[in-house]
């Protein structure tokens, strides 16, 4: 009977030992490679080849090319769709896994991985001149007290893209303040036509509606210094900007059921003509102009305004937008400077390159006269260039505790669920526990 | 054969690697999300000890209680569909024509994935384009609600779906444990002069209860820790309308970035589970086991 106990035991220990042998074999592997003679890069981004195929090949180019002109280096990729990429990279960093390059957001998503102690400040790579290259405001949204953490690829701004062919059958013209805007709602929707497609089940959506009218309102700084606390959400501005979105909804501007649908069923009813405005980044813009598998038809009577000015305030030239992903480089790379020196090359050959391959509004400046692009593509180049502010989302600026409570205070908000005064009251209360 | 299974190291090699396969994947994940909850943790930096204050937010924590609400109504919801379902399994058993062909039907919804079932019924709420609504519009309603938008609407309408989906499931259990109860039994009510209805009621029901019981402790359980449709249909929304506990704490860990809290969320859903079901087994138990 002994006997047999000790054979019980023994096979349970074998049993562990293999349980453990299998858990320690990825590490074995990874410090082998690493200590070859090339040395290896690991990059993790969010373009799959299936969904963002010109994303993806532009990566795949600028590898190659960096792999040609640094022989002992080689970059190794792991691609994942956003969602996922979001939940892997927080699962890595838990467990101290990070990749050497991969992709952030900037601000609130950056926060927490920079307070960890995840992420390398890359100062002394933009001080060499690269940050000249970048628009002004868009590294600024990647800094945490001082230092820059990320090296932003994309740079999107909202405007509301229009369905000429509706208004030119409707007899009405794009809307210059907020008056002839609520003109137009009208005078489709006694048409028949519904004005404008939202997807507030996504949220963001409809924050972009909010963000515009408050800056419109308040100016430029209203909401900005209500959220970094110099200023508070209760004041009369961010108030006024809430009830102005009620005042649309009770007019029937917005699509019906917008609250239940999401983001890309209300794209696809602005593209399907059935409705006559929407309210989206520029990250939509290859829809517009360069997408073949949109109708030629349809793509020719898309145009775009910038959000009105309401009630005489505003100028139209601050927008709400921001940069979209960026580059970092984990603190803990075993080949930082390989790392840092590719994610410098990558955002230099990226401008360009994804602007006239994958219409990407990049971060880097890109000189309109030089590159071939649809004058839709031209016009939006110019308006940043003359742009006067640029407000970074409101879900990306706040904490991700508080973008919740805004989020879901937009949906309220849409859904008349909240008065102005209570959203503001709830924000309000949000931001202060934070501080 | 029995000899081998009557030794202890044999028994003991064949239990031992489900039963690390379930440690490991089950109870010390269990374990650990209870010990987050003690934590101030967002998912990412240093973890920060707070004793029990994130479970006494929970319980102080009126978006819970609502999301709990509702997962409660979907309990009931899928319980009381029960009874359709035993209905219609009883009609098949009782060889009508095409029963074959109902019974693979009603399996479909089974087969699918659940992103594709809600990808299915969020074109058929679509409020201009859905079938539900161009059929109301045909029937001459005015303007018919949009279903996922509207706060008292949308728990209801997702609940169709969930229910639809595990139709199939429920139809064949009680399917196979219909077909098993021995024909004599039947034909003998029948020359006894008993009705179908008394047959069903007083004769294949208690001889099927066993399998009953385990029906509504899954349908129960199921429905306490339910996320996929909900999660993919509105996200919880609008404004937390069709919130529940699940998707309430995967928001807050993956969204909020709020993990300790949300781990507590998760251990309190697995605690409120465990004393439903023991509240159900209570209530369900009978002292006499039922033999043919």
């Amino acid at each position: 009977m002994r006997n047999k106990k000790a054979i019980t035991s023994l096979v349970a220990i074998f049993a562990l030992l293999l349980f453990a042998a299998g858990c320690s074999g990825s590490d074995d592997e990874s410090s082998a490679s690493g200590s070859d003679d090339a040395k290896t890069i690991k990059f993790m981004h969010l373009w799959p080849e299936g969904s963002s195929k010109d994303h993806y090949e532009i990566v795949n180019e600028i590898i190659a090319s960096f792999e040609e002109e640094n022989p002992d280096v080689k970059v190794d990729l792991e691609v994942l769709s956003n969602e996922q990429y979001k939940d892997k990279l927080k699962v890595l960093s838990s467990s101290d896994q990070l990749p050497d390059v991969g992709m952030t957001w900037p601000a609130g998503f950056l926060e927490p991985y920079v307070d960890g102690n995840m992420f390398t400040p890359l100062n002394d790579i933009l001080e060499d001149g690269l940050q000249d290259q970048f628009v002004s405001g868009t590294t600024e949204a990647y800094q945490v007290d001082g230092k820059t953490y990320g090296l932003p690829l994309e740079l999107n701004i909202a405007t509301v893209f229009y369905n000429k062919k509706i208004f030119e059958e409707n007899n009405v013209e794009a809307p210059k303040t907020y008056e002839e805007l609520k003109n137009v709602i009208s005078t489709l929707k006694d048409n028949g036509v519904a004005p404008i497609a939202l997807g507030n089940k996504d949220r963001w959506t409809g924050s972009l509606w909010y963000m515009y009218l408050a800056d419109r309102i308040g100016g430029a700084d209203v909401l900005n210094s209500a959220i970094d606390r110099s200023g508070s959400f209760e004041d009369p501005a961010l108030t006024e900007a809430a009830a102005k979105v009620q005042e649309l909804v009770d007019m029937g501007a917005f699509i019906k059921g917008f609250n239940g649908l999401a983001d890309q069923e209300a794209k696809s009813m602005f593209m399907n003509g059935q409705a006559a405005m929407y309210l989206i980044a520029t990250w939509d813009l290859p829809n517009y102009t360069t997408n073949e598998d949109v109708p030629q038809e349809f793509r020719d009577s898309v145009g775009y305004f910038n959000f009105p000015t309401v009630g005489g305030n505003g100028d139209m030239t601050s927008f709400v937008g921001g940069p979209g992903v960026g580059l970092f480089v984990s603190e803990d790379s075993e080949v930082k400077e390989e790392a840092k020196a590719f994610v410098k090359y990558f955002a230099e050959q990226w401008g360009e390159k994804s602007v006239t391959q994958a219409g990407v509004i990049p971060a880097t400046k890109v000189n309109s006269e030089e590159v071939e692009l649809p004058d839709l593509y031209l016009d939006v180049l110019n308006d940043l260039n003359s742009a006067s502010n640029i407000t970074l989302f409101a879900d990306v600026q706040m904490s991700p505790d508080v973008a919740q409570v805004h989020l879901d205070q937009i949906q309220a908000l849409f859904g008349g669920e909240v008065s102005p005064e209570e959203f503001t009251k709830k924000h309000e209360e949000a931001l202060a526990s934070e501080e | 054969m029995n000899k081998v299974m009557s030794n202890k190291l044999v028994i003991a090699l064949y239990v031992l690697p489900a039963l690390l396969l379930v440690g490991v994947l089950i109870f010390i994940p269990l374990i650990l999300s209870g010990y987050y909850g003690l934590m101030e943790w967002d998912g990412i930096g240093a973890m920060k000890f707070i004793g029990l204050e994130n479970y006494s937010n929970a319980i102080r924590d009126l978006k819970f209680w609502d999301s709990a609400w509702h997962s409660l109504l979907l309990a009931i919801f899928s319980t009381l569909s029960l009874v359709i379902y035993l209905a219609i399994s009883m009609i098949l058993a009782s060889k009508i024509k095409g029963s074959d062909l109902l019974r693979k039907i009603y399996l479909i919804p089974m087969l699918l994935s659940s992103v594709a079932i809600a990808q299915l019924w969020i074109k058929v709420f679509n409020p201009t384009n859905g079938m539900l609504n161009s059929i109301l519009m045909s029937l001459g309603v005015d303007s018919p609600p949009a279903w996922l938008a509207e706060p008292k609407f949308v728990l209801f309408a997702i609940f169709v779906p969930i229910l639809w989906q595990y139709a199939g499931f429920y139809i064949l259990i009680y399917y196979a444990a219909l077909k098993n109860i021995p024909g004599s039994l039947i034909e003998a009510a029948r020359i006894d002069g008993a009705s179908a209805f008394q047959i069903a009621y007083k004769i294949k029901l208690p001889l099927i209860m066993g399998v009953v019981k385990v029906t509504i402790v899954l349908a129960i359980v199921g429905s306490l820790k339910y996320f996929d449709l909900i999660y993919v249909m509105t996200g919880g929304g609008p404004n937390g309308a069709s919130e529940v506990m699940a998707s309430y704490m995967y928001k807050l860990a993956f969204a909020s970035n709020d993990f300790g809290y949300g781990s507590a969320i998760g251990f309190l859903l697995l605690v409120i589970t465990l004393i439903v079901t023991v509240i159900i087994r209570k209530l369900t138990a009978t002292k006499e086991e039922i033999q043919y």
